[in-house]
Order: C-alpha cells, then structure tokens, then sequence
C-alpha cells in the first residue's frame, strides 16, 4: 500500500510541477490550430531571434568544446601548482546567478568599463552585441563539457596513449587517434548539455543583451517580450519551439548516455 | 649492447625507486628484471622505454644516447600488463597503427600485419574488438603490435600479471618459443621467480632500487650474491645459522659428521616431495626430500634426526647478515 501511495505522491508532484504547465503551453499555443503557430514563428521578429540564438548558442558551443577538452586533459593528466583551484573555479558558474554573471561582464566590458573602452575604441563592441553574448553563455555553460569528459578521461587512463607514443605517434596523433575516439560518446553527451544549456539562456544573456528587439534579441528574450507585450499566440509558439528543442536534446542525451 | 643503462637514479617525490642502477642487456637476449613489487623494476623499464626521466645517469640503445630522446624516437616495442588495446580499433587496425603512423603504403601494411597475427596465431581474429577477445589473446595482440615496428628493443612489463595460471604458464613457453624465432632483444619484468629462470637467459634482481645480481638462472639460482636473493629465488630454510635450499640437506636418522640434532614435528606428502618438518633449537625448519626416500627412513613426528647441507651444495652464512 505504501508503495502506491508514494508512487501517487511522485506522480502528481511531476504532473503539477512538469506535465501541467508544459501541456498547458502546447495546449494553448495548438489551441487554434497549426496556421497560428506557423504565422507566429515565421514573423521577421521570431526568425530573427531564431538566427541570433543559433548563431550565439554555436560559437558559446563551439568555444566550451574547445576549452572543455582542453581543461579535462589538462585536470586529468597533468598535474601543476593552482590544479584544485582551477578545478574548483570551474564550477563556479554554476552556483553563481545569471543575472550575476551578467553584471559582471558589463563592468568589465562596459562602454566606460577600462577594457570595454579599450575594445570600443578599436571599433569592438562587446555588450549589447553579438560578442557580449557568446561570453555570458560561454560562461554559464562552462562546466557541461569539462564534467562530462574528466570521468571518462580518468577511467580511460593513460596507457593506451602511452602504447600509442611508444608506436611512435606524436601528441597530437595520439590524441586525435586514441584519446579523442575513447572520449567521443561522452563529448557528445557534454556537447548536447551544452547546447541545450546554450539554446535555454536567460539571465546573462538579457542584462548583456540590452534586448534590442530585432538585433539583440535571442528565443528566449522573444518569448519574454511577447508575452509582455500581450502577444501570447507568439510567446506561446516560441515558448512550444524552445521546449521541443530541449526534448530533443534530452533524447539525443539518452542515446548517448549508456555509451558513455 | 642492445641496452646500456649507466649509474641511472630516479625518485618519485622524495621516495628514491632506482638508485644507481647499471645494466647492460645483449643484443638478442631474453632478460628477466625480477624481484619484488616496489623494487623499482617497472621504473626502470619505463625509464629505458622513455615513459619516465631519469633523474640522474643515462640510457644508450643500441650504442644512441636515448635518455632525452622521447618514447616516440626510440623505437622500442612496449607491452603493458593490462594490455594497453586501443579498444575502438579492430585487432587488425591494432597491430597497423605504428605503420599507420609510419605512413607506410596499405598493401605492405596488410601483408606484415596479416604476418604478424599468425605468428601470435589471432589471425583469425582480425576483424574482432579487443572487447571480443580473452586476456591471452589481447596480450598476444599487443605483442604483435609492439613487434610491427621492427622495434630495437621488445619490452614487457610484467606481461602475464593479468593472467590466469594456466593461460600464464601457456604464454611464456610459448614467449620464449616466439623469441627464439623472431631474435629481438626482449627484457620484461617479472616478479615471479619460476617465470624469469623458466623463460630468461639472463636475470637482473632488483631490490630496493637496487641491483643485487645479474646472471643467468643457475648462476643466481645455485650461486645467490646475498641471502635476500637466495629468498627471493627459491626456497629456503635455516640449518645451524646458514641459508640452504631445503632439497640440499641430508637427512639421517643416525648422527652423522657435522651434523645438527632437530624433532621432527610434522611430515607433509605433496606427491612426489615429502615435506619433513623440523625443530631445531627452537626454531622451525624444514627438508625436502623424495616420497621413497621418506618411506625408507620411516619418519614420524616425536623422531630425532640428524641433518646437514649436502656437501655440494652452496649455503649461505647468516651471521654476517
């Protein structure tokens, strides 16, 4: 008895926390059929923010891949002065807000900020552009490769690429060849968090951004604003399209996992 | 010389692991680098291998200075004890990957790999993952892998660690088999006694960072430098304050010449051997001796014998010790 009274629990918890709210949107934004959903998304204002949110959510993945690699060899394989401090510092993101992390870039890229001036001056504008917000969801998607990689580099170990140079293979190829091969699943799994952490950004992004309507303006800045605007239709099919994305994710990231 | 090393010291924070330590291995030869685990024998094959600095002292491969050279340039074969497969590659694609690296033209890559696996016999296995494989077998593909570069010099840490005993006992017959067929200068480290007189002409025992002996197997067999490697090499019991081997003692229910009175507290029949079981002054010791030679002395505890090292045979004095 007890078993079905707390499976009861754990199902209306998620229905009132998760199914609810999540159907009520598609419900709402399917309500009258699909012409206003595809009215809603192919306005210049919502592909716009299509554009700017792919185009921001690529270049912050493609810099965390990067960097992510990099720092997880660098954690597991090396060892240096400052390693636990870097470790720890990776993780910071995630227990500081957003809105923080927003802050903190205008006061260091700001138009009157030293290095915002310096940038400006030689015709780089980094807040209420493109740049500024790259670098705020670089910065709260940071830890997503790194943690996902350093467990599976660690269990990997480092006598095959050992094996590998003995075989007279450079770094390099032994890291192309062996290390990145053995790391691929888990890479993937890091790079799909990434992504969808990257897609879903909020905070940072809205104080870095300025929400320029049609310039700075990425899906999840548009949702906010229609609905602000009374344009619920809009906000709703948005709202719809950003969820799907993130349940596409959340599948790719099953496919992967197990693997990994 | 195949191998010099020369006055090499090594520490791994400020726990010294090899300490002027010299070797010299010859071209053709199958050395064994036995003795107990920390004693620095992995160490320095790492360090021979280019895996690991010397702190101190150098490594000459075939006659080129190899100590800063990186693994990469010194052409050494290296087998790991937990084999080390490249575990996304095919067996096939294994064994290629240093002529891959080499660049050398596919159709000679096929034929020396396709060589290669029947001489560790996994030819039929080319196509499989080493997850597909038993240990034996992924260790005889790593074998395989290390001998395609042609290397200088074949290495093996503790090859058959990993192994059960039955596959371990397979494996270095046929070890030893495989060398006298390909030649190339094999050492490979071991710290088990039976595997290194079994299958190496020459045995390095290292100890404590040190070189206690270098000879062949009889030589450090029958003719220990010190009583740590008369322990380590084979069985020992203590007769009237000397190290002897437990089947070099005679035994005798009568006094006789030089001999030690002792009781006998225990008799142990392991087959062939019969294990007599000793007091002497106090302290155990113990004889080997045959099952008829057992049978014709009649033995049984409570009996007082009469035992002494057999004349020819080699014993060590303690007292100095």
């Amino acid at each position: 008895m007890a078993k079905y009274g707390l499976r009861t629990i754990a199902i209306a918890y998620l229905f009132f926390l998760l199914v609810l709210p999540v159907g009520l949107i598609i419900w709402r934004t399917f309500g009258d059929g699909l012409q206003p959903v595809v009215d809603a998304l192919s306005s210049p204002s919502a592909v716009h923010a299509f554009q700017v949110t792919l185009t921001v959510a690529l270049w912050a993945v493609a810099a965390n891949t990067v960097f992510g690699i990099g720092t997880a060899v660098l954690l597991v394989r090396h060892s240096f002065p400052g390693k636990r401090l870097l470790n720890a510092l990776i993780d910071l993101p995630m227990a500081v807000s957003p809105v923080v992390v927003g802050l903190a870039l205008i006061l260091v890229y700001g138009k009157f900020a030293p290095v915002g001036g310096l940038l400006e001056s030689w015709g780089i504008q980094i807040i209420f552009s493109t740049p500024g917000m790259v670098l705020a969801t670089v910065f709260v998607a940071l830890p997503l490769v790194v943690r996902a990689v350093v467990p599976v580099l660690e269990e990997l170990g480092d006598e095959q690429e050992q094996a590998a140079h003995t075989l007279g293979a450079s770094r390099l190829q032994a890291f192309l060849r062996i290390t990145l091969p053995g790391i691929r699943w888990a890479l993937a799994y890091g790079i799909v968090l990434c992504l969808a952490r990257s897609l879903g950004e909020y905070g940072a992004v809205a104080v870095v951004s300025g929400r320029l309507v049609d310039q700075t303006q990425t899906l999840t800045l548009f949702v906010e604003e229609r609905f602000q605007n009374f344009d619920q239709p809009a906000a709703f099919a948005a709202a719809t399209a950003l969820a799907l994305i993130a349940v596409i994710t959340l599948l790719l990231t099953k496919l992967l996992r197990p693997k990994g | 010389m195949a191998i010099e090393v020369r006055d090499v010291n090594k520490s791994f924070g400020t726990t010294p692991v090899l300490r002027d330590v010299s070797i010299d291995v010859e071209s053709g030869s199958l050395t064994a680098l036995l003795g107990p685990s920390g004693g620095g024998k992995s160490t320095l094959l790492r360090v021979i291998a280019g895996l690991e600095q010397p702190d101190t002292g150098t490594v000459h491969i075939s006659g080129v200075d190899a100590t800063r050279l990186s693994p990469q340039r010194r052409n050494v074969g290296f087998v790991f004890q937990h084999y080390a497969a490249f575990k996304h590659l095919t067996v096939f694609r294994n064994v290629a990957f240093g002529l891959e690296i080499r660049k050398r033209p596919k159709a000679d890559i096929r034929k020396r790999v396709m060589e290669l696996l029947e001489l560790v016999h996994l030819e039929q296995m080319a196509d499989r993952y080493p997850a597909q494989l038993s240990g034996g077998q992924r260790q005889r593909m790593a074998l395989a892998r290390a001998l395609a570069v042609e290397p200088e010099v074949l290495l093996l840490d503790e090859p058959f660690g990993a192994l059960d005993a039955q596959v371990r006992k397979e494996l270095r017959t046929w070890l030893r088999r495989l060398h006298d067929e390909v030649h190339v200068t094999t050492v490979f480290v071991t710290h088990d006694q039976e595997e290194a007189i079994e299958v190496a002409d020459t045995i390095v025992v290292l100890a404590g960072g040190r070189v206690e002996q270098v000879g062949s197997p009889a030589e450090v067999y029958d003719n220990p430098a010190n009583p740590f490697v008369m322990r380590f090499l084979g069985p020992v019991t203590e007769i009237g304050g000397n190290l002897v081997r437990p089947h070099d003692i005679e035994i005798s229910a009568d006094p006789q010449e030089g001999g030690t009175a002792a009781t006998v507290s225990r008799i142990v029949r392991l087959g062939f051997e019969v294990r007599v079981e000793l007091r002497i002054d106090g302290k155990d010791a113990w004889v080997q001796v045959t099952r008829s030679f057992a049978d014709q002395l009649g033995l049984k505890p409570g009996d007082t014998v009469s035992v002494r090292p057999n004349p020819g045979a080699r014993s060590l004095a303690l007292a100095a010790v």
